[in-house]
């Protein structure tokens, strides 16, 4: 264990390539000590009889291929863990950098993870409330669900999830422990700041474990870092007994990196040059939430990811699409009209609400309500682009009804304060308010009996 | 069984060994110390190249690897059904009784319980002669199916000793074999059959029955044919899999194998379920009783999940080879296509189109090849159908996999975004689907349905087609322009749109309709059509006839008739005649 190799065979990148090596297994973690001044770390990625590739986690400046002593650590990456992470910061490697020293436990997780055995998963079914209306009326949020909020650059999705957080871990449950596991991947400073104070300000911070790699920290150790922090959450909820709040951001950055390192390792690119295996690995992490039979926590995920020019079948989202059990889609045209949070609900969608509403959970009505609304604002877009073509003056009135109903859901539904903190049955009463703006006969996708008890027509219009 | 070689490099899922070192193609082997169960997908002079279906974590040059002188293959006995498998038939209960949590790597478990006993009945005696495919004992393996344990294929000769009734397990010897050579061999309930080798059958018959799913859509748009193919292709949040689910509740199939391939872990847990909770409308007895899972989730090994979806096809014909109607949902193909992706990419093989390899479309060919409606070695009949969901990347269908996937389909089922969105269930769209099996069916819904079902149902296409040219219109001038006789148009095909090709999957009527009453409902939407026809032929405006209820409540049929009261149509029709002759009096 103790060897040390001296010097390198070649450096490309971020990797570094190795000869003579004994017994280095793949995936291992190596040190590597440059000058015997800098100390880094490295992964095994692919090893060849006594040949090593090794990419390096903090980047591979000043490295010589004379001046290095690499040192096998005969381990794959793991990281230490106690119910201490909480309240505390620590870069994409998981090492801390609050100067408050290192966490000592004798709990060391590989931070690869494994596959949760479907048998012994318990499905998701407890709602969590958000607060928002948009989110807990019609893409509601389950506690062990992974839900994505896609959006752009200069959506406001950072304060969504700040919001959001803020607002669950303040639920009807908080007797119970819970925790936020945040992680932060090429995220601009004043963006992890800003969580920062958003989680001292909601005084949540004792609960939160943040993990940074921040835009100009090696490009490399973003691809650890929501591996680490997920080791984290799935200790502190599957042996600690916590619900754990997941948040990742920004995924985009994940995935950049993927590429980065695949083509330096001059992988076969597939999809806009994306290597691949994009899909496992992203796979491999948004699968890492959700709830363990006869365990009490729960991991719960909040990704965040922009969409490259606004591009929702760009591979990253699109695969994350396909992996994740929904996803909360922010829009553009909505923000521009002051819109907050501008959740454009359409595309929005929530796999596991169905299990999870209704009567003994939510309301009776809440799937009937949810439906009819999507439905009704589904036909609000076909109105609007009628009024683009032959104007609003020349549209029959039940179009003119959709028009107007379509902007009153806009602005008293999806939109909210940026403290606004809705109950359910508030969400659901403005839900049914806005659907009485609509003559009976349009609302076809409610049961008969549920539209007779809740359904109330609007009085007289205002102006 | 001593062959052995040394691991020169790891690269991910694949591993190459030094030296000619004698494995077999598609050989199983096991590798390392932690003893990872691998595949020979390559050979040359220098080099053996092998994937491996578990997390190569760990794993070290110059450990050994292991031949195990069999092709990857499946044990096939009684204990398929009511169980859940990984992608290469590990049970995952077992897996989590020895692993907790997680699976762990380098487990070894049985397929099959090899302890239980099960009840066994002879059919055969000593002295019989038989052959590949001889039914030798019946086995209740639940209270749905009888397991029917059969001579393997490439086995004939003459049984010399039959153990009486009893109880067996499946590694006890219940008859002994002379081969013609002279040899013996003793025959259990279990044998082995290489994954990627279609089980051998007498001979195909074309497709004549319907597999009725339950779903108007595709049961009267779209039918699929028993031993038919079909594919579901769909963005993310279409819902393939909830349709996939749909069918695998209600089709009239025996046995149902479902495989899970890359897809979410919570997908499974939900199917192990609701599937053990829910009834089998046609005898009772829990859905989980006919059904097989499959489940090789997205974070489980790559390799894997690129062989479930041989393992799910190889015990579904072995189920065939009883004379069972087997339908196989693959849960998606897509994924299964993107792990041929990244194997090829780690074997630096020459992509085509996209980086999927150019052995894309034989493969998917091969695959779906594999249905069909056979005369099995036995002599019965049994049917494999596939219907597999495809994941198109972008929900953009002129992606490689999808129209690979065209090619070798005889229906398609698309979905639409669009319908999706506006929450309308199944978003199967109408003029994208197609299924090549009407016409090879239509005799079928003569004789067991009714004699113009085929002209009802081109009616209700002619009907939802004119809609779709109307809409042109009407998305550029409004649809208040339209003469009367096109509005009518637009009003039905609003009814069949909602009334019939909507279908609530929550609702416990609705969620499954048998045939007649979707024939009922089919004839009941004509009728209103052409009497509403006929009243704006005399001229009657298209306003008056909205200002009856009569469009709605012919919609709420789906609702409000029970699958059990198929009289009450009756009543609608009389309600349909009151509403021609109430308009006709009011203004004529």
């Amino acid at each position: 264990m103790a060897i040390e190799y001296l010097g390198l065979s070649e450096v490309n990148g971020p990797l570094i390539a190795l000869e003579g090596v004994q017994n280095a297994s793949y995936e291992e973690i190596v040190e590597i000590n440059i000058d015997a001044k800098k100390k880094e770390l490295g992964r095994i990625i692919e090893c060849y009889e006594d040949k090593a590739v090794i990419q390096v986690f903090g980047g591979t400046e000043n490295m010589s291929l004379i001046n290095t002593r690499t040192k096998l650590t005969g381990h794959p990456m793991e990281i230490a863990l106690s119910p201490e992470i909480l309240g505390r910061t620590f870069n994409g490697l998981g090492q801390p950098i609050d100067g408050l020293g290192e966490i000592v436990s004798d709990v060391h997780r590989n931070v690869n993870g494994q596959p949760l055995n479907p048998v012994m998963r318990e499905y998701p079914r407890n709602y969590i409330r958000t607060g928002f209306s948009a989110i807990d009326g019609l893409t509601t949020l389950i506690r062990g669900q992974k839900l994505p909020i896609f959006s752009g650059n200069g959506l406001p999705h950072d304060q969504l999830a700040a919001q959001l957080v803020k607002q669950a871990s303040l639920g009807e449950d908080s007797d119970e422990q819970f925790g936020i596991v945040f992680a932060a991947m090429g995220v601009k400073h004043d963006v992890a700041d800003f969580f920062r104070r958003a989680f001292d300000e909601s005084g949540a911070f004792e609960h939160v474990a943040m993990f940074l790699n921040l835009a100009n920290d090696p490009v490399v150790e973003r691809l650890i870092t929501p591996k680490v922090a997920l080791t984290a959450a799935e200790y502190l909820a599957f042996e600690c007994n916590m619900h754990i709040l997941v948040i990742l951001t920004d995924m985009t950055s994940f995935a950049e990196a993927m590429r980065e390192v695949s083509s330096s390792k001059g992988e076969i690119p597939s999809r806009k040059g994306y290597p691949g295996y994009l899909y496992s690995e992203l796979a491999a992490i948004y699968e890492r939430a959700g709830i363990v039979e006869g365990v009490k926590g729960s991991v719960t995920q909040i990704p965040i990811l922009t969409m490259p020019n606004d591009d929702i079948t760009h591979p990253i989202p699109d695969l994350t699409g396909y992996i994740t059990e929904g996803q909360i889609v922010l829009d553009r045209e909505l923000n521009g009209q002051g819109i907050y949070p501008p959740i454009n609900v359409l595309p929005s969608l929530s796999r596991l609400m169905k299990d999870g509403i209704g009567e003994g959970f939510t309301r009776e009505d809440h799937q009937d309500l949810a439906n009819q609304l999507f439905s009704s604002y589904a036909k609000v877009g076909d109105a609007r682009a009628l009024a683009s073509v032959i104007g609003e003056d020349e549209l029959s009135p039940i179009d003119k009804k959709y028009l107007e109903f379509g902007k009153a859901f806009e602005a008293h539904f999806v939109g909210q304060g940026a403290d606004e903190n809705r109950t359910i049955e508030e969400t659901l009463d403005i839900g049914w308010k806005l659907l009485g703006m609509l003559p009976k006969e349009e609302l076809d996708r409610a049961d008969t009996k549920i539209l007779e008890k809740y359904y109330k027509p609007a009085e007289t219009e205002e102006n | 069984m001593n062959r052995t070689g040394v691991i020169y490099g790891i690269n991910g899922p694949v591993i190459y060994l030094k030296g000619n070192t004698g494995f077999k193609m598609s050989e199983m082997v096991y590798v390392g110390k932690e003893k990872l169960v691998g595949e020979v997908i390559g050979l040359n002079q220098d080099i053996t190249t092998i994937q491996v279906f578990e997390e190569t974590t760990g794993l070290k040059p110059g450990e050994l690897v292991e031949a195990t002188g069999d092709a990857i293959s499946v044990v096939l006995a009684p204990g398929i059904l009511h169980n859940i498998f990984d992608g290469i038939e590990r049970p995952l209960s077992e897996i989590a009784k020895t692993g907790g949590a997680y699976i762990t790597r380098g487990t070894v478990v049985d397929s099959l319980d090899q302890t239980k006993l099960w009840d066994a009945h002879m059919v055969v005696k000593a002295g019989d002669r038989v052959r590949g495919g001889t039914i030798l004992c019946e086995v209740p393996e639940t209270k749905a199916i009888v397991h029917k344990v059969m001579v393997p294929p490439d086995l004939e000769g003459t049984l010399i000793k039959v153990m009486p009734d009893g109880q067996y397990t499946i590694k006890d010897t219940i008859a002994v074999l002379q081969l013609d050579d002279g040899s013996e061999k003793e025959l259990t309930m279990m044998q082995k059959w290489p994954i990627r080798v279609p089980r051998p059958t007498r001979k195909r018959y074309p497709a004549a029955k319907p597999l009725i799913t339950g779903q108007r859509i595709l049961d009267t748009l779209f039918p699929i044919a028993k031993g038919g193919t079909a594919a579901i292709p769909g963005g993310f949040g279409t819902g393939k899999t909830m349709t996939q689910h749909q069918i695998a509740k209600w089709s009239d199939a025996d046995i149902i194998i479902y495989i899970g391939c890359g897809e979410r872990g919570n997908e499974m847990t939900q199917v192990l379920e609701d599937f053990s909770k829910l009834v089998d409308p046609r005898n009772g007895n829990p859905l989980m009783d006919r059904t097989t899972l499959i489940a090789n989730t997205s974070n489980m090994p790559v390799a894997a999940r690129e062989a479930s979806i041989y393992t799910g096809v190889t015990l579904a014909e072995y189920y065939r080879d009883m004379g069972y109607d087997v339908a196989i949902m693959a849960d998606s193909t897509s994924r299964w296509a993107e792990a041929l992706r990244e194997l090829s990419g780690r074997l630096e093989e020459m992509p085509a189109e996209e980086g999927f390899p150019a052995y894309l479309a034989s493969r998917l060919s091969a695959f779906y090849e594999r249905a069909g409606m056979m005369m099995n070695l036995n002599g019965t009949e049994g049917s494999v159908s596939i219907i597999g969901a495809v994941s198109p990347q972008g929900g953009d269908f002129s992606e490689p996999v999808t129209q690979n996937t065209k090619r070798f389909v005889r229906c398609f089922w698309g979905l639409d975004k669009s319908l999706a969105y506006a929450r309308h269930y199944p978003a199967i769209h109408w003029l994208s689907s197609y299924s090549e099996y009407i016409s090879d069916l239509a005799p079928w819904y003569k004789d067991h349905v009714a004699k113009d079902f085929m002209d009802c149902r081109n009616r209700l296409m002619v009907i939802l087609n004119q809609e779709s040219s109307l809409m042109e219109i009407v998305k550029l001038i409004g649809s208040d322009v339209l003469p009367d006789d096109q509005k009518l148009v637009l009003e039905i095909s609003r009814v069949v749109r909602l009334g019939f090709l909507q279908q609530n999957a929550f609702h416990p009527e609705d969620t499954c309709v048998p045939m007649e009453k979707q024939m009922k409902m089919m004839e009941t939407i004509l009728y209103l059509y052409d009497r509403a026809k006929a009243l704006i032929t005399m001229g009657m405006p298209m306003s008056v006839l909205k200002s009856e209820n009569i469009f709605e409540k012919v919609i709420a049929i789906k609702y409000d008739v029970p699958n059990d009261r198929l009289e009450m149509f009756e009543d609608y029709k009389k309600a349909i005649d009151e509403f021609y002759d109430h308009v006709l009096e009011k203004n004529a």
